[in-house]
């Protein structure tokens, strides 16, 4: 063990190469992360919001990356490259190529004076091309790390020997013409590539007029366009005339699933992407008409369908199915859309902008990398994985997520940048870690006793608040109520830069409490809590006032009262904070046991990285058998055989010795809380019940085949499930007598009333075994009814070839589905007679089948309900389980050491589960490699002078953490054992109890800030 | 609807659920009037009844308390207490003369923003029909 190494490099350092790096550093390994650019981040600043939750996405990255910089555990390249790998897993030599910065990053102090006065303008690949940077520049204003760096390729200096007016201008004396490209070598346990994907380049579309026509743009193009810090501010307007455009067209499929230029596949991200941007669009732009330009809305994710129903049914987005030739500027300045209806009819529309949007594709880098690396890469350049080792290279010991090894949309990338690192972790030599040493070099402040200092910084969030809120007026304000010793209002307040400013602030005006106003404290708190930390201040002096996702996103159409709200809340948030008292945590031991819920691929995968990483794993399964779902699929795309997959699998499960399975167990109980959970199993058929500890669990509990009897399935042995059929098509057991027609029905029960979501899988799933079936019977005419054909990413081939086949595709809409009928009511193999309206033919296709077979949707368990309400976690709309951030929080609950994967999440293909129950153990891993995890400050405390020992405390608390004395007969609280819910204070009759963080004087002082009574003295 | 009159409603909301619907409400854009203020509690049951006393006294038009359903609440039986006490709190209204009809228990799971954005709506207007809480008006000292 001893001669692995403990440290892991990442190539790319964009959301997933960020996540992984987070993760291990966890876990206590050393990380490299190593990046092309000059700064951390990759793709998301880039962009606007996000989908399905209109998210502001630097608003949700910019804690991660902050996080990423400040921690001790992780070190970042910028500006470099690997270069060469050599040495086996577990100890791999590598060299790592790091280019000149030309600025000395220690003495840079970020102020931006070398770039006022550089006199040479270059492209600003951060904005697409939308606006010029200096050739000394730093990448966008969040970049991490914050210094500037030079082009050399640009600079005048470095090209031509004249200029150094940085030099000149440059108070720090940061700038160092000499800096030279250097090697550095490393040696590290595990390699994790994430070196991300390309936008396509729409050049050589010539017939969309990009670059000829100003107003046709790209998506990345409008995604900048649209952001508050892009080059226009927020404000769409056109390049031509510089209005604002009324009609909007959004192109899809702009190279993506298209053979003719070698990308057979599905880019998977740019329909939900142009719903998001139509959305966004219209929010910013009132009366905005905008039209969608698509083959299939493949809106296939968690939520997705819902969102494309909103941008249909709530904000008018035209949906129009149809195929665009080409566009030509009329002489009025306007876009003229020549396209192709399904009917084959031929249309004209004019616009005033038109949205290209471009697909996905893999970086050339790629190419050098696999030949310095010696991986391989797949047809289309990226990196390649098998379905069944959904995030290894062909070099073991290096692993790869994100895009890199094909399109994926952000929780996909964070999903497989954890399941990266779950396999990484086999070749180290992890250790079980302390609780984290308090950095000695910066002593606690002592605040006891002090009158409160409070600052009050309030955010912009670009236009999130700002376009709302007079962010400026609220600043000032809170500048008049008592205490307040500073206010400020800033861009970003969680950008690196901003966090420095507040240290810098509490330093100066000597600070001791501080009030943010911004975003929300669910996703925010702990970055800021850390930053007042790290200026002296203990956590908890920190107080946030929700002026964003409580605020100005509620009230958008009322800026006036939504700043009179913001005040009220920064008000209430001053008051509050008065009130702050600094607080200790204690550690709570965690015990490294883990509880897997379900017995599927997804339970099986990560009971067996934990099992693998060392931890005594509990496996139950309700079943009497493992395998779950995985037991009735039958093929593969890769010729695979998922069964064999599926058998070895269980026997690397059962006979692994830190597994041990329970089959056919019922869970009667579970609880206890992160690091000390026990589980009670029911006992009964011979079984004797159990009682589990434990220190995390994982629910990968699957999801279940609708049942329906829709299209009369039961009614005739030749009307069945796509399951059914597979297993038909494994054991070659066919319905007698010939097999002319087999009509296949997709979405039944799904995307429709009480199931709208897509259930993801049924498109592709149908491909493959319709081209099973031509593989036995390749007379038999396939019949495809379909609402839209979802076969995303690399599956996109497999539906191509089976059109190729010549099945029929027979798309219906829901309110003229198919029309399923037996032929002869008497017998119970009866043939179907089905109808289906043909929008091609425009006109009904009647079909006698021999074989109906029809794509049920995916269920949720209904037996969630119940787990949910022992884990304490919830369920959505749906019945599915629902994550603690949908973004960038996708295998976690919000309470702590619970996670979840599989179809418990969503529904999922095999290798995506895998990658979820990976990314689960890992996440489950940075818990369970610490022996201890600090709690919460804010707990209950007893004011003894006052109690009377009536115990009524003790009966309302349900972790029985509060007690009363016998002796002293005064109420005493378990600190180790209360959650801090504050129930028992709100009890107690003498007002002995109070809850730290949230005291009652806290509480009274919060809602009297916004006194509205109006008092008027008579007598004397 | 009157425009210039915008009730104040405190708004009480745990940290598990409610306040995390009413983030969400936020992230969709689903729109509410501004008189929803909101205060973070770790749980419904934190809340005192003395608390919606005092802030109603305080001149808060209307008083809403959002939990977890019953059986979600992330302390096991939190919101159970918070039901009885609030059941407690209108009869303590009712009794002292006062419109129960201004306070109100909503259970709000971290999934629903449409619930929140609906409850906010209705409780709105349903104070503004009910004009403003009668204590804010002038007392004498
Ligand atoms: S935590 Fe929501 S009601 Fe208790």
């Amino acid at each position: 063990m001893g001669s692995k190494r403990n440290s892991v490099l990442i190539v790319g350092a964009g959301i997933a190469g960020i996540q992984a790096a987070l993760d291990l550093a966890e876990m206590g390994v050393e990380v490299h992360l190593v990046e092309d650019t000059p700064t951390i981040g990759g793709r998301m600043p880039q962009l606007d919001k996000t989908f399905p939750t209109n998210d502001c996405s630097m608003c949700i990255l910019s804690p991660k990356m902050s996080e990423c910089a400040r921690h001790p555990g992780i070190q970042i390249h910028i500006l470099s490259n690997l270069k060469n790998v050599s040495g086996k897993p577990g100890r791999f030599k590598c060299t790592i190529l790091e280019r000149a910065k030309y600025v000395d990053p220690v003495k840079c102090v970020a102020c931006g004076l070398c770039e006022d006065k550089c006199p040479v303008k270059i492209e600003d690949t951060f904005d697409v091309g939308l606006r010029t940077r200096k050739a000394i520049s730093r990448y966008f204003l969040q970049s991490i790390p914050a210094e500037y760096t030079i082009d050399k390729d640009k600079c005048l200096y470095l090209t031509k020997g004249v200029c150094r007016i940085c030099e000149k201008t440059c108070e720090a004396g940061a700038i160092n013409y000499e800096d030279k490209d250097r090697e550095v070598e490393l040696e590290v346990g595990a390699i994790i590539l994430a070196a991300g994907i390309d936008p396509f380049d729409p050049i050589g579309f010539g017939h969309f007029g990009y670059h000829r026509y100003p107003d046709v743009v790209t998506s990345l193009e409008f995604e900048r366009m649209l952001s508050a810090s892009g080059p226009m501010g927020g404000h769409v307007v056109r390049a031509s005339n510089g209005k604002e455009p009324k009609k909007l067209a959004f192109i899809q499929c702009v190279g993506s699933r298209d053979e003719g230029i070698d990308r057979n596949y599905c880019s998977s991200a740019c329909c939900m992407f142009a719903i998001k941007q139509s959305i966004i669009a219209k929010e910013h732009i009132k009366d905005l008409d905008s039209s969608i330009f698509y083959m299939d809305i493949r809106a296939f994710g968690k939520d997705f369908d819902k969102y494309y129903e909103k941008a249909e049914k709530q904000y008018g987005v035209k949906f129009k199915r149809s195929k665009v030739a080409d566009i030509i500027e009329t002489p009025e300045g306007k876009l003229r859309l020549r396209y192709t209806l399904e009917k084959g009819t031929t249309q004209y529309e004019e616009f005033d902008m038109v949205v290209l949007s471009i697909g996905l594709q893999a970086r050339e880098a790629n190419q050098r990398l696999s030949e310095d690396l010696d991986i391989r890469l797949n047809e289309f350049g990226f990196c390649r994985s098998e379905r069944f080792s959904p995030l290894m290279t062909s070099r073991e010991g290096v692993f790869v997520c994100g895009a890199m090894n094909g399109p994926k949309d952000i929780p996909e990338s964070v999903v497989s940048a954890s399941g990266a690192v779950a396999n990484a972790v086999r070749f180290l030599d992890l250790e079980r870690q302390g609780l984290p040493t308090a950095d000695e070099s910066i002593p606690e402040k002592n605040v006891i006793g002090q009158r409160p200092r409070i600052g009050v910084f309030v955010c912009h969030c670009g236009i999130n608040i700002a376009g709302v809120v007079d962010v400026k007026d609220v600043a000032e304000y809170a500048g008049t109520l008592e205490n307040v010793e500073h206010t400020e209002d800033v861009m970003y307040a969680c950008s690196t830069d901003c966090l420095d400013t507040i240290k810098k602030r509490i330093e100066e005006h000597d600070l001791n409490r501080v009030v943010v106003a911004a975003c929300t404290p669910r996703t925010h708190e702990p970055l800021f809590r850390e930053t007042i930390n790290e200026a002296g201040l203990n956590p908890y002096l920190f107080e946030m006032a929700n002026i964003r996702d409580q605020c100005s996103w509620a009230h958008m159409d009322q800026p006036e009262l939504a700043t009179i709200k913001s005040k009220d809340l920064v008000e209430m948030g001053v008051a509050k904070s008065r009130g702050l008292q600094p607080l200790e945590r204690l550690p709570i031991e965690i015990d490294p046991k883990a509880l897997v819920i379900g017995g599927g691929l997804s339970g099986m995968t990560s009971a067996l990285s934990l099992a693998d990483a060392g931890h005594q794993v509990y496996l139950i399964e309700k079943e009497d058998e493992l395998g779950g779902n995985l037991r009735n699929i039958f093929f593969n795309f890769d010729d695979k055989d998922p069964q064999v997959f599926l058998g070895d699998l269980i026997k690397k499960v059962s006979r692994h010795k830190m597994i041990e399975v329970l089959k056919g167990a019922e869970i009667e109980d579970i609880s206890g809380y992160i690091g000390n959970y026990k589980t009670s199993l029911k006992a009964g058929s011979g079984k004797e019940g159990r009682l589990l500890d434990h220190g995390v669990v994982i629910v990968a509990t699957g999801g279940e085949e609708h049942k329906t009897e829709e299209y009369l399935l039961g009614k005739s042995s030749r009307i069945v499930t796509q399951v059914e059929f597979e297993r038909m098509l494994h054991e070659k057991d066919f319905p007698a007598g010939k097999l002319k027609n087999v009509v296949m029905i997709q979405c039944v029960g799904s995307r429709e009333e009480g199931r709208m979501y897509c259930s993801r899988i049924c498109c592709s799933k149908a491909v493959k075994n319709a081209l099973e079936l031509k593989k036995v019977k390749s007379k038999t005419n396939v019949y495809f009814a379909y609402r839209d054909i979802r076969t995303y990413g690399f599956s996109e081939k497999y539906y191509t070839e089976l059109r190729d086949e010549g099945t029929v595709f027979l798309r219906y809409t829901p309110d003229s589905k198919p029309v399923v009928e037996l032929i002869d009511e008497d017998v119970t193999d009866s043939r179907a007679r089905v109808t289906v309206f043909d929008p091609i033919m425009d006109r009904d296709v009647v079909i006698d089948a021999d074989l109906v077979v029809l794509a049920t949707a995916i269920d949720a368990p209904e037996k969630n309900e119940e787990l949910a309400k022992k884990l304490k976690v919830p369920l959505n709309a749906d019945g599915m389980f629902l994550e603690a951030h949908v973004k960038l929080r996708p295998v976690d609950f919000a309470t702590e050491g619970v996670f979840l994967c599989g179809l418990a999440h969503s529904p999922k293909d095999m290798d995506e589960s895998q990658a979820q129950a990976k990314a689960a153990a890992s996440r489950a891993l940075t818990f369970l490699n610490r022996k201890a995890v600090l709690a919460e400050g804010t707990i209950c405390q007893v004011m003894t002078d006052r109690c009377s020992g009536c115990s009524y405390c003790e009966s309302i608390c349900a972790y029985s953490a509060i007690e009363v004395d016998p002796e002293k007969l005064v109420a005493v609280v378990n600190e180790a054992l209360c959650k801090g819910c504050g129930a028992c204070v709100a009890s107690c009759r003498c007002g002995a109890l109070d809850l730290r963080g949230f005291t009652n004087q806290q509480m009274y002082s919060v809602f009297d800030s916004l006194d509205l009574v109006i008092t008027e003295k008579v007598g004397d | 609807m009157d425009k210039k009159y915008v009730p104040r409603i405190t708004s009480f909301l745990c940290k598990w659920c409610s306040y995390t619907g009413a983030d969400l409400a936020g992230t969709s854009r689903l729109q509410y009037p501004t008189a929803i203020i909101p205060i973070k509690v770790m749980c419904s049951s934190r809340v005192d009844p003395v608390f919606i006393l005092r802030a109603f006294l305080k001149g808060s038009d209307g008083v809403l308390l959002g939990g977890c359903h019953p059986g979600d609440c992330h302390y096991e039986t939190g919101n159970y207490h918070t039901r009885r006490r609030f059941a407690i709190v209108k009869t303590v209204f009712e009794s002292l003369g006062l419109e129960a009809e201004r306070i109100r228990l909503s259970w709000i799971s971290a999934s629903e923003g449409p619930k929140f954005a609906r409850v906010a709506n209705e409780f709105t207007e349903t104070i503004i029909a009910m004009g403003e809480n009668p204590v804010k008006k002038k007392i004498f000292l």
